[in-house]
Parts: C-alpha cells; structure tokens; sequence
C-alpha cells in the first residue's frame, strides 16, 4: 500500500481528501493529513460569518468524524516542519516523522504584512484565521468598553480589506479603510467604478481614505493609537487589520530545495508537480503561470488534477488560463468584475453605463466587432452577474446593440439572457465544476425533483455559493420544460398553495372540507396535511371554532386539548397576561389534585395539568369553566400566551403597565387561528423582562410609548424579532398588530411561524412597513376589518363543546363503552405521576 | 409493559366467524373515527363517507403501543385509504394495514358490514 501525505488542511487540502476518497482506487493508498491550526479544515471563504454566531462548527468542511469515516488519518495541531526528499520522509514540529510515496503541499498562504514601524504592536490584527476573528473580537469588546466611540482602521482596500472593513463595522468601531492605490479594489475596478464604490460604501458608514501610505504606526504602551501617513498626517485608531495582501506558506518547499518563484509560491506545472515528481502543491501555495490564485475554485481544480495525476490519468491537465472573476459578498454592497475589466482601446470597445446619484456603475469591454463580451465590472447592481460571466464564459453571442446586456429594464434592456440558452457545457458552479449540463441532467433523469434534490445530488452552490441564483433558475426552467410545474402547493390533493386557498374559501364562502376538495381538489378525499390547513383557513375567515367538523382538525385540536406520549391529554386554561387570582389558582389546584393530574408551570408561564383521558376532558372543563376559566388554546394553531413583566404597577423601573396592556392584548387575539402559534411578550422598560423580542409581537416600554418589535420566535430556530415602529401609543401598537397577523395568516405557508415568513418576504423589513405603516396595498382597512370581525366574533370553543350534546359525543374512549382505555399505565415520579416509559 | 400487539391480527371476509354488533353509524363521525370495545380488543372503525365505505383496524400504534388510531384523520394518499396515527403523523392503508411513509410493521384489519343502521366488525372468534 502506497502512503500519500497531504501538508496542511485548510480548503483546498480538504477538498484533494474529498475528491480522492471518492475514488474507488483510493482504496489501494493509505492517507494521513497534517494540520496546523487546531481544528478541522473550514470554509475561509465564510469566515466573516463568524461574526454572526461564532459557531466555528458552522463553518467546517467536513466534521472530524468524516475523516476516520473515509479512512483517512487526520493529524491537527500538529506542523509538518522538514521534507527530506531523499529518504522521502517528514518530520513534524513535534519530532514525528512519516515516510512518504507522495507528498501534496497545501500549505496555503498567510496574510501579508508589510514591514511598517509598529506593526508589532497590540491591537494589530490579521484577517485569515478562526483565531485571528476570536482575538479581534475580545479587543474590539475592550476597546469599547473603555471608549464606546473607537475607531478601528483596515489597511488594504482590496476585495478582503472591504469585507474587513464591514466586519469591524458590524463590531460596532467606527470603520476606517486605509488604501495605497488611488482607488479601491485595485486589481478589478477602474477609477470611475471605484469612485461609485466608494460613495457607496461611505452611504453605509464605511470612512475611506485612498492614496495614502502608512509610515508608521503610532502607540502608548505597546498598544496601537493610531496610524502616520505624513508628518501633520494621522487617523486615530485603536485597532488595526492588514489585509495588504498575501504571502504563500512555502517555506517548506524552500528548506527542501524545491523551485521557487521569486515572490514566492512553490512552482508547479500543469500537472500540480512540483520540481520533485513525488511531491504535488495545490492551492494558494502553488505558483501554476507565475501566478498564485487567491481563490478557492483555482485551488479546488487544482485538487482535481492532482488526483487524477497521482491515480495515473496522465490527460488530466490544468487549463492554461483561470478565470478569475470575482463577486464580492459584502452585504449590501454588489461589486462584481469578471473577465477583462480594463481593456485597452486597441482590444475593443466599452460601454458604460453610470448613475452617481443612485450608487451604479456598469461596464462591459465588447470586442471590436462587437460580436464577443470581454469583460466587465458591475457595481450597486450585480443581478446581471452570473449571466454576463456565462456569456463570457462561453463565447456566446451577444445582441447587435450589447447595450442591451446593461441597460435597466425598461430602457431598452433587461430580458436578454435566458438560462436556458446556455450551451450544456458551461459552468455555472465554479467551485464545484458543476455545469449545465449536470444540473438539467439530473432533474431530467428524474433523479432530483427540486432544488434541495440538485444541489444534494451536483453539489452545485455548496461553495462560495455565487451561482446558487443561476442554480435555482436552472432548476425551476428545467422542471417547467418538463412540465413540472413549481408550485408550492399544500399536498397531492390540491394544485393550490395556502395563500391560493385562502383566497378561494374567502371568496366562494365555503363553509365544509368537501365543498373545498370537491370544487378545487384533484378528485382525491383528503389527507392529515390538506384537512387541517382547510379546517385553519376556514377558521381564520368565517371566525369558526374546532367544534365545527371536528373529524378534519389537527389532532390537537379535534380533542381541544394537547395529546401527549400515551395518548393522554393536557389541560391549560387562558390565565391571560399571566395575571391570576389567589382563588382561582387554588381551584387550579383543586381540580389537578380531583383528577390526579400531573402539574407544571409551563414555558409560556401557565400552569398545564397532564394525564387527562379522553372522558375525562369535558368533566374537567365544566369545573374549569364554573370556576371562570376560559379555553387557553394551548393546543391550536393560534395566540398562545402573551407574556407580560409586572411593569409599572410594580416594578420600579416600569415605564408603562406592561401586565395591563398584554392582557388586553392577550384578550383580544385569543382563540384566533393562525397558520402557526402565535405569542407576545409586553415589557415595562428595556431591561426585557418579558423577553418580547423572542415572540412573534413584542412590546418594550419607552420614553413616549412602545417599541413594537415583530417577528420573533424560540423554538428550533431562534430568532430576535425586528424592531417595526418605535414611541407609538396602544392604539397604533393594536392597529398594527391586527393589520400584521391579518397579512400573515392571508399569505404564510402551512404551518410557518411569522419568523420565517418574515425572513422569507420579498422586500423584507421595509416591503412590510410599506404594507402595515404606509398602506402601499391598500389593504388595511380590510386587514383591520377582518380582524375585528374574528375578535367580535370569538367564544370559548369549550363552553360551547360541554354546552352541546351533539358535540360532546367525541370525548368517549369507546363508542359502545363507559369504560377507559384500558392500555395506559402510570409510573410514580416526584409525588406526582407520569406514563410509563416507551418500549 | 406488556406487548399487546399480539392481540390483533387481520381478519379476511372469508374467516369472520362473529359479526360483532358495535354501535348505531350515527355514533360515528362522517369521515372520521371511533373506537369500538370487543372482548379486551380496541379496534378503530371508520366511516369513509367519501367512499361510501366503512373501514376498521386496531386502535393500537404499532409504533408507540398507544390506543390512539382512532382519533387519528383519514384521506387518501395516492388514491389508498389511509388513516394518520396522531402521534407522529404515521400513515397506515386501512385496505391492508400496510404503513405507508416509513417501514413500520403493519396493522390488524377488520371486515365491517352495516345493516339496519347498524356497524358491525367481523371477528374469527
Ligand atoms: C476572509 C477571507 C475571505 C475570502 N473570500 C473568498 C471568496 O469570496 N472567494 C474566493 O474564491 N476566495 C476567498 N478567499 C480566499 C480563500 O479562502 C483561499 O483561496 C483558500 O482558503 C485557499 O485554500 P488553501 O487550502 O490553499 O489554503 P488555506 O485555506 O490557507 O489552508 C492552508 C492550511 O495549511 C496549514 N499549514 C500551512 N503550513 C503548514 C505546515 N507546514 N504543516 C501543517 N499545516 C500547515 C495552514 O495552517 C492552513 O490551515 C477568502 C479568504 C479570506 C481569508
Ligand atoms: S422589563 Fe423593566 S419594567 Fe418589566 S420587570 Fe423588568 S425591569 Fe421591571
Ligand atoms: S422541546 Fe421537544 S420534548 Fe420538549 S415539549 Fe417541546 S417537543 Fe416535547
Ligand atoms: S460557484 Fe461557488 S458554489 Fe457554485
């Protein structure tokens, strides 16, 4: 068995182990890989988005397991320290030593540091590592706690200094960009796109300064004060991040005599052979036409090659030229170049298309008969990306005005362009080599039938994730030429999806399932996914209860009560705003205590009482009932709880009466069915007591009113609800809530939380201001209507269930019986009682 | 705990020996369910008022040991009758017991006739 060693395991190191295990000859090498840094390789190209979570594991390639799963040894922690080529061993930091068959350098690169004066200082970051964001994060935390206006600078105004400069913005320092060239993104913009760029990133809070070279950096103390450009020349900084470029990690391959490139980089040919035929280097280490290519789709062919080379397939060479074209992932900010960006006149002709007023730059280079596209450079505006780099790509045709290909639409542009005009061959996942082609393949060969289907199967849009646009529209033409339609309609029942039905039963009026599935269904009778989501729209317009065909509710919901594990239920009364009488949370006792019920304090502080049977239910209900309590529709898909501090009337910091307004609140929205639950929070100031911003509506008390924050949940995916409107009074605050959740039980899948239908809104945040605050639709009166005509219309869907024989008949385990179900068995647990455990 | 799932096994039209009388068909929801009690057996019966058919099977999940399938909802997937579990959303032919969305064992079915308004389950003892 032959030995190959892999040195280093960043992304591209990753992705050889990849490609090779995939490979059925693969079994016939044995694979060790060396690390250096202290954990698994991750994605580089997403480290910003470490700010967000700090959840390294996110970011990983492949978790440790994966490695030991495909048989390959991974060594982190541990650097290769010397190659003895002559014996074909190495030797690592630690003194271990491993011979070698073949040797594949992926050392990568590190960041480049310039020599400046003080560069050594505290407070001077790199931008490349994990390690590199957890210290800048722990500094920036110091540097603000001390002066909550710092300033921290990035040196370098390339594609990575920008996305360093928004990620120091994001830490809430006041961000400088430092740059030596006159313009920013040297190497793929002109001037007059920088000059767009830059008024751009200045709208965003982002301060740039150009042409200026550092000479030194200035400190107290060993920490970093601040930068001198010139002698009357400083910018006050307290925290600095050299992103000047890189440098590739060859010192390896220096030590070891291996060829090297003046400026660094270990050469290698087409091959991915270095000097020595046993020894490969791939990625930002490998210097392939004089060039290291600071890209991961290079490095990934690279793997590629050196796979298909080490296994023998001597025909597998790296193309001669790279693409090299770049979108930047700024959020907020489109900047993309692809092929030529500047271009000679001798070469061809450009057409530019400028608008300073509104941040947009675009620019194609045609070639002189202007049959060919060149190049480009887009910024404010990269929609036209991923088509412009496919017509690159490809040579394709371009229309006898290329103006066309950027004009906005409307002015004579936009339609050019079909997807599905490309030819097979080109590819749109670069990172993964995907192409057309592919993509088409698998959806016509029935092996994907929709777009997580394409992406599992190709890996398509798994890397930097720039073409998943252009994947998604191959996907969806692919499967309308196959007429497929897309539609996310609710079941195999009806063509129709929630928002369609809605609209349907709205207008028709229908009052039962089967006038819904006889007039608009596909001939079927139904199933556990069409019936609820009818039974919750008809609900949500005609104000109806449970009660009403109760054979086609949720299992919930046909009981009035949550059905747990054995197949008993639980009880939860409306104790609204959490405000509850001594009196009544005895007789809350009382009744637990009568029918041996299992009691606990719920998450959404009310009390549940567990291990109700099914006759048991109407029983409890009537003593509830005689005791003032209410249905607390904990089992509905509807307003569960809102949850209130104690607020002014108590606390001493309140600023409003928090337990008052949610109450009012709470009795407002109870009982009405929504696409999912629904909760509230209401707190008295800002120290949140309440936790409102976790709730699907949350108020926070301030000076002159409340702050309404929308869309927030708990649950599996956690997510802070937005603030929507700020300083408003209970009329506004109700206003809007009612014209919120109206909009969102119209218009929200089948069983979507306001979180994700919120996230998924097109226009967003803004789009609903538009909507609730502005009335762009013109809908408000009808969302406020409609919703007032379901609270005037609300009744206790129990009282009316234990007050109608008819109804009442469900609630017996046996239709021919008195008797229980005989199946269930209790266990004791803490004085209490709880089902048996599950075999 | 006891396995119950031995008690209930698929009786064919051909081998009822016992037409059990269960109830009146207005005991039962029009396109849902009930549970009938027969000896220490708990068998779900179904009016599929759609189809014009009355279905039964066990009241017992094969996949939890909970007398529940009763209360579950009834439909059709791909044009089989079927009826959910309420527990997990388990779906069960109530032609042949078969599971349908995932590789449970199947459950126990049962004849039914109705005359003179009234349900009755075919049992073999
Ligand atoms: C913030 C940021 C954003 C980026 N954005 C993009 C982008 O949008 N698009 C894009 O295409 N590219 C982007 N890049 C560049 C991309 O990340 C690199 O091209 C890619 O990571 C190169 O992969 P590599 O495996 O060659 O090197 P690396 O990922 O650097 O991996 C090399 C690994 O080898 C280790 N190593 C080095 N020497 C030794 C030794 N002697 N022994 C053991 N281990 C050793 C190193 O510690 C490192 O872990 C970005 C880079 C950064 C930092
Ligand atoms: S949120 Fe404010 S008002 Fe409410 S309990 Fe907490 S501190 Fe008091
Ligand atoms: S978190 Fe899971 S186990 Fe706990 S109540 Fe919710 S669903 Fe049940
Ligand atoms: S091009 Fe990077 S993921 Fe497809």
């Amino acid at each position: 068995m032959k030995t190959i060693l892999v040195v280093g395991n960043g992304m591209v190191g990753y992705k050889f182990c990849e490609k090779f295990v995939a490979k059925e000859e693969s079994k016939q090498f044995k694979l060790i890989v060396f690390g250096e840094e202290p954990r698994p390789a991750y994605d580089r190209v997403h480290l910003s988005e470490f700010f967000e979570n700090q959840d390294a594991k996110a970011l990983e390639m492949a978790p440790a397991e994966w490695y030991a799963e495909n048989g390959i040894e991974l060594i982190v922690d541990e650097r290769v320290a010397d190659i003895d080529r002559t014996n074909k061993t190495i030797t690592t930091a630690k003194d271990r030593a491993f011979s070698y068959d073949y040797l594949v350098l992926a050392t990568g690169s590190s960041a480049f540091v310039p020599p400046i004066k003080g560069v050594e200082k505290e407070g001077v970051f790199v931008y490349r590592t994990i390690e590199d964001l957890e210290g800048m994060l722990a500094y920036a935390a110091k540097i603000k706690a001390k002066n909550p206006n710092a300033k921290a600078a990035v040196l370098g105004g390339g594609l990575l200094g920008l996305e360093a400069g928004k990620a120091v913005m994001d830490m809430g320092l006041e961000p400088h960009i430092v740059e030596f060239a006159p313009k920013l993104m040297p190497r793929q913009l002109d001037s007059r796109s920088s000059q767009v760029l830059q008024l751009k990133l200045e709208s965003i809070g982002l301060n740039i300064h150009l042409s200026k070279a550092t000479n030194q950096i200035l400190g107290d103390d060993g920490y970093i004060t601040g930068m001198e450009f010139g002698e009357d020349d400083v910018l006050d900084v307290e925290m600095l991040v050299v992103s000047a470029g890189i440098r590739p990690r060859d010192e390896l391959g220096k030590n070891s005599g291996l060829e090297v490139g003046v400026r660094g980089g270990i050469v290698v040919d087409n091959k991915m052979k270095t000097s020595d035929s046993n020894i490969y280097a791939i990625g930002e280490i490998a210097l392939y036409n004089q060039m290291i290519y600071g890209l991961v789709a290079p490095g990934y062919d690279m793997a590629g090659i050196a796979v298909e080379q080490i296994l023998g397939k001597a025909d597998a060479l790296m193309p001669a030229s790279i693409d090299m074209s770049t979108k930047l992932k700024l959020i907020g900010v489109d900047v993309a170049s692809f092929g030529e960006p500047f271009m000679p006149a001798s070469k061809g002709h450009s057409i530019i298309f400028e608008n300073k007023t509104q941040h947009l730059y675009k620019r194609i280079n045609v070639s002189l008969d202007g049959k060919k596209l060149l190049g480009g450079i887009l910024v404010g505006d990269a929609s036209d990306y991923s088509m412009l780099h496919q017509i690159f790509l490809n040579g394709m045709a371009i229309p006898e005005d290329p103006a066309q290909l950027i004009l906005p639409a409307g002015e004579g542009g936009g339609s050019f362009g079909d997807v599905m005009d490309l030819p097979d061959k080109a590819q749109i996942c670069s990172c993964e080599n995907v192409t057309k082609g592919q993509i088409c393949g698998t959806i016509e060969s029935g092996e994907s039938k929709d777009l997580a289907d394409v992406v599992s199967c190709t890996k398509a849009g798994t890397g930097c994730g720039g073409c998943k646009p252009m994947v998604k529209d191959l996907t969806e033409a692919t499967l309308k030429s196959l007429g497929i339609e897309v539609k996310d309609s609710i079941c195999e029942h009806f063509d129709l999806n929630r928002q369609d039905l809605y609209k349907i039963i709205q207008i028709k009026g229908y009052k039962t399932f089967n006038e819904v599935l006889d007039n608009h269904g596909n001939g079927g009778h139904g199933c556990e996914l069409c019936k609820p989501v009818v039974a919750s729209l008809m609900a949500s317009i005609n104000a109806d209860t449970a009660n009403k065909e109760y054979a086609i509710q949720d299992s919930n919901d046909r009981f009035l009560a949550n059905i747990q594990r054995n197949g008993t239920y639980s009880v939860v009364p409306r104790v609204p705003g959490g405000e509850i009488t001594p009196d009544k949370l005895i007789a809350l006792g009382e009744i637990a205590k009568k029918y041996d019920l299992y009691t606990k304090v719920t998450g959404g502080v009310r009390i549940d009482l567990f291990g109700a049977t099914l006759n048991q239910l109407p029983l409890i209900w009537k003593d509830l009932i005689d005791h003032g309590f209410e249905s607390g529709h904990a089992y509905g898909k509807s307003l569960r709880t809102v949850k209130t501090c104690v607020g002014s009337t108590w606390c001493r910091y309140g600023m409003a009466e928090s337990v008052s307004f949610g109450i009012e609140l709470e009795n407002r929205y109870r009982g009405i069915r929504a696409p999912h639950k629904i909760k509230g929070g209401v707190s008295g100031c800002i120290r949140e007591c309440a936790e409102a911003r976790g709730k699907d509506f949350g108020l926070i008390a301030v000076e002159g009113g409340w702050n309404l924050y929308l869309g927030g949940n708990g649950g599996a995916t956690p997510r802070h609800a937005e603030l929507f409107a700020e300083q408003i009074d209970n009329e506004t605050v109700i206003k809007y809530i009612d014209r919120y959740l109206m909009f969102y039980m119209r218009t929200a899948k089948p069983l979507q939380r306001t979180a994700a239908w919120q996230e998924r809104l097109e226009g967003g945040l803004d789009y609903l201001k538009e909507v609730i605050i502005d009335d762009k639709l013109g809908i408000a009166e009808d969302l406020e209507n409609e919703m007032q005509t379901l609270v005037n219309k609300f009744e206790c869907e129990w009282t009316q269930a234990i007050n109608d024989p008819e109804m009442m008949k469900r609630f017996n385990h046996f239709v021919n019986s008195e008797e229980e179900d005989d199946n269930l068995v209790f266990v004791p647990l803490r004085e209490q009682k709880m089902p048996e455990k599950w075999v | 705990m006891t396995i119950v799932s031995d008690k209930y096994k698929t009786v064919k039209p051909e081998e009822v020996a016992v037409w059990f009388k269960a109830a009146p068909v207005t005991a039962f929801p029009k396109d849902g369910g009930a549970c009938v009690k027969y000896k220490d057996l708990q068998i779900a019966v179904f009016n599929f008022e759609r189809l014009n058919t009355w279905y039964a099977c066990q009241n017992l999940s094969p996949e939890k040991q909970e007398m529940v399938l009763s209360r579950g909802m009834i439909g059709d997937h791909k044009g089989i009758p079927m009826v959910a579990c309420p527990l997990h959303k388990k779906t069960f032919s109530l032609e042949n017991g078969e599971n349908l969305n995932s590789d449970l064992d199947p459950i126990a079915v049962y004849p039914i006739k109705i005359e003179d308004d009234f349900v009755y389950v075919g049992f073999s003892e």
